[in-house]
């Protein structure tokens, strides 16, 4: 170990394996329809377990990480965004929707080559302003494009806790994706198949019950990954949630992680106070998290990275887990119907929808995670970018204070460089780990 | 009486309300959004009174709404903050836009009040789904206000409240009709007062300034030229000093609009059925969308104002974006090029809490001069 090492640390095993997913699933939307494939497009949030009935070569794009990736380039992100104001859009909206136009009105801007793919239909859900709006305006320039989408803002659930969902609130949610069964049927031509459905409901409790887990390993000291990492991981859950081939890969870095726990190995090996952040960060620059390790500090993550596409639960020891599978509570999927309904069911229960309703839930959530995780601080991300996740963030700062959490706030952008200024950022780290009581170690 | 009144109400809402309330006893339940079931609360003998800012700068609300969310909101929030409603005994908010949300939910954190309650109202008004889901949310509301106030609520209440509620609805929609004639007999400032007295004062009283009204304007003549024939567009906006200069000094009037603060409000009524919760689901689901709930292509709300710009004849749109407002953003290209494609020009304004009268007035005077150059060719 070399000086100022407190932990052994060594690269994720596992890390090579989920980037090719990732590259997988950009590649097979482009090129599946030479293959006979039929692609879609929608949210990462979007129901998606639904569209796996219509068979397995059925690729989708998911518009968040879409704008995500398209902004980690910034020169692409910025042509986007300049094109989309031409069109008359507000430079105040949602930037992965800005990006998401501007790529699908500007030629040879798809990340992977070429231009953006058209979709053969639209799927979305909506619980932020943006989601059912942000495919309309698609529409509006595409209009050959068949859409559907599926409310789901029926109010709040939290597993475990007494904020437990209305079951005509989950009939709601799970009656439209009936409806959108029949409409797939009937906008694709192909039969809509009850056993894939069901497997893909499945799949996505696995797959999103699992992330959850993974997560929760990082309450270790040293954490094994940091906030960095768990970007490039939590992505999977993101692309498609409720997609089989994604069940392995889960699997291996959940014990890849495990593993690094067993050994104490570090994912900042002078960890020597922990924060987490919120929201998504300014993907242009990540080298935030890379300054905050000079301190020796790491981020363990965040209610974003956590419950974006984690499904938790308080447990009954009163700790935070991976939300128990239907199946081991008894329940059996057997018809398209029950299908529909779990998968409503788990889907409300997502952490991040939950500030939606009240921020009071999400300073509930993040402060059980600053307690559980041991943490030294929050870094609240004002993000100008998303109106959604930046909701009720202000309450939440407050509320945090009252916890006893210390709490720094920076302003900025997920996609939108022109509003994230880098050196005043720095500048509020230095003063805020001045408050922790930190040195820069390098 | 003259269309003070409406006037008086607006701008002295507060001493009004309480006034009111000493005079009545009733319970006051502030409401953050025009898709609160106000039937219910009148079922209660509950006065719902909408929550607007007051357009003036303030300072209170940074610690909890960011800046990034629209100025209405914060207005919203501060008149809570700086204790403007504490009279309130209860707030609510049916579900719209995120912005306004944020105003409740400080609120509820902040201000202490009685009775808070979040009604999750759909957003896929047009689906199925909507109304069977709306009537489930609207009993639970009918019950937690049993539970608050003790009283049970009979379906014989409910059917006063619909009674109430749509008594507004069908008197504005009259005025409403008035402003198609060529010279109508209300400017458009004096139509939103109505409309926003009707937001704030107990309908019942309302109602009847709203039938003496009604009958003075059937045979009213105003001292005025019409000028130019203008609808305003957009969201929330009762920036009266802006459409009273566009009305004053522009010399044009607004003889239509599509605003929660306007037409959208009152629309459309509550058809009677057995089920009374079932009808007013359907009123809800029904009536012209606000932009978050308007998913259709083309847009609902976009073919109900088109449709509404034709029959009341007009020459131009003023189309309004209050600063951050994503809903109406996520229109504005869209209604744009539906107006200019019917022949209907179009002038787009960003507004704030305040309204920039100097340079709007230069905009609004070039809109004008444009609108009477194509008249002369
Ligand atoms: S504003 Fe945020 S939550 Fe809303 S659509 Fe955009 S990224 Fe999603
Ligand atoms: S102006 Fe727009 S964003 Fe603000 S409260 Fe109204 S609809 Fe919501």
């Amino acid at each position: 170990m070399s000086k100022g090492q407190l932990y052994p640390t060594e690269p994720l095993k596992t890390w090579g394996l989920a980037k090719q997913a990732r590259e997988d699933f950009y590649l097979d939307y482009r090129d599946c329809h030479a293959k006979g494939g039929i692609r879609w497009a929608g949210g990462a949030w979007a129901l998606d377990a639904l569209t796996y009935g219509l068979g397995d070569d059925v690729f989708s794009i998911t518009s968040e990480p879409y704008g995500a990736s398209c902004a980690f380039n910034k020169d692409i992100a910025m042509k986007c965004m300049m094109t989309t104001e031409k069109y008359g859009y507000a430079r105040d909206l949602c930037a992965y929707m800005r990006i998401y136009w501007g790529s699908v009105l500007t030629k040879g801007t798809y990340p992977w080559g070429g231009d953006y793919p058209i979709p053969d239909f639209i799927y979305q859900d909506h619980i932020c302003c943006s989601h059912a709006k942000w495919y309309q305006v698609i529409v509006d320039h595409e209009p050959q494009i068949p859409m559907t989408c599926i409310d789901v803002a029926a109010g709040p659930f939290m597993p475990g806790t007494d904020v437990k969902i209305k079951p005509h609130a989950v009939k709601y949610v799970a009656d439209q994706m009936l409806e959108a069964a029949e409409w797939l049927e009937k906008t694709t031509g192909r039969k809509f198949d009850d056993e894939k459905f069901i497997e893909a409901v499945k799949t996505e409790c696995v797959n999103t019950s699992l992330w959850a887990d993974i997560c929760a390993l990082n309450k270790a000291v040293p954490a094994p990954i940091d906030e960095k990492t768990m970007y490039s991981l939590y992505v999977l859950n993101t692309l498609c949630k409720a997609n089989k081939r994604i069940t392995p890969v889960l699997k291996e870095v959940y014990e890849d992680v495990k593993d690094r726990v067993a050994r104490g190995i570090a994912a900042v090996p002078n960890e020597k106070a922990r924060i987490m952040s919120d929201t998504q960060p300014p993907w242009g620059f990540l080298k935030v998290f890379r300054y905050l390790e000079r301190y020796g500090v790491v981020s363990i993550g965040s209610l974003y990275t956590f419950g974006l596409m984690g499904i938790w639960e308080v447990k009954e020891d009163g700790t935070w887990g991976g939300r128990t599978l239907p199946w081991e509570k008894g329940v059996e999927i057997k018809t398209r119907e029950q299908a529909a309904y779990v998968n409503a069911d788990w889907n409300l229960s997502k952490p991040e929808f939950q500030h939606f309703y009240h921020p009071k839930y999400k300073t509930r959530m993040m402060s059980r995670i600053a307690k559980e995780w041991k943490l030294d601080g929050v870094m609240l991300h004002y993000n100008r970018g998303c109106e959604g996740l930046s909701l009720g963030i202000a309450e939440n700062r407050l509320g945090l204070l009252k916890a006893g959490v210390p709490v720094m706030t920076f302003e900025g952008n997920m996609g939108d460089e022109r509003e994230f200024d880098e050196v005043a950022t720095m500048a509020r780290i230095d003063a805020f780990m001045e408050t922790l009581g930190l040195k820069k170690d390098y | 009486m003259g269309m003070e009144v409406f006037k008086d109400i607006y701008e002295n809402r507060h001493k009004y309300q309480k006034e009111w309330k000493e005079k009545t006893g009733s319970k006051m339940i502030g409401y953050f959004c025009t898709y609160a079931p106000e039937e219910i609360m009148y079922a209660a003998d509950i006065i719902p009174v909408r929550i607007l800012g007051s357009h003036e700068p303030q300072n209170v609300t940074e610690p909890h709404i960011f800046g990034m969310y629209c100025p209405f909101c914060r207005d919203v929030l501060a008149q809570g903050l700086k204790g403007r409603y504490d009279y309130l005994d209860g707030i609510m908010i049916a579900q719209s836009c995120l912005h306004v949300r944020q105003a409740y939910t400080s609120w509820d954190l902040h201000i202490p009040v009685g009775f808070s309650y979040y009604l999750p109202m759909p957003h896929r008004v047009t689906n199925a789904g909507a109304k069977p889901f709306l009537r489930q949310e609207l009993i639970d509301f009918k019950n937690a206000i049993e539970a608050w106030t003790g009283k049970t609520i009979l379906p014989e209440d409910i059917d006063k409240g619909i009674e109430i509620l749509n008594t507004t609805r069908r008197l504005l929609r009259q005025v409403w009709d008035l402003r198609k004639a060529e010279n109508p007999p209300i400017t458009g400032q004096e139509a939103i007062y109505m409309v926003l007295a009707c937001q704030f004062g107990d309908k019942r009283e309302v109602n009847k300034l709203l039938e003496e009204a009604l009958n003075e304007l059937k045979t009213r003549k105003i001292d005025r030229e019409t000028g130019n024939r203008l609808m305003i567009i957009g969201s929330e906006d009762d920036d009266i000093a802006f459409i009273n200069m566009v009305e004053t000094i522009c010399g044009a009037t607004f003889v239509m609009e599509d605003h929660c603060t306007g037409s959208r409000y009152f629309w459309n009524q509550v058809v009677p059925q057995e089920d009374r919760y079932a009808a007013l689901a359907a009123r809800y689901c029904e009536r012209p969308p606000c932009p978050t709930k308007d998913w259709a292509q083309p847009r609902d709300r976009l073919v109900w104002a088109l449709d509404m710009a034709k029959q009341w004849g007009v020459e131009g749109a003023i189309i309004v974006q209050q600063k951050f407002c994503d809903p109406h953003e996520l229109d504005i290209p869209a209604f744009r090029k539906a107006f200019e494609a019917a022949g209907i020009p179009t002038l787009f304004l960003e507004f704030d809490v305040t309204v920039p009268l100097g340079p709007f007035r230069i905009r609004v005077d070039a809109f004008l001069e444009m609108l009477r150059q194509e008249d002369l060719f």
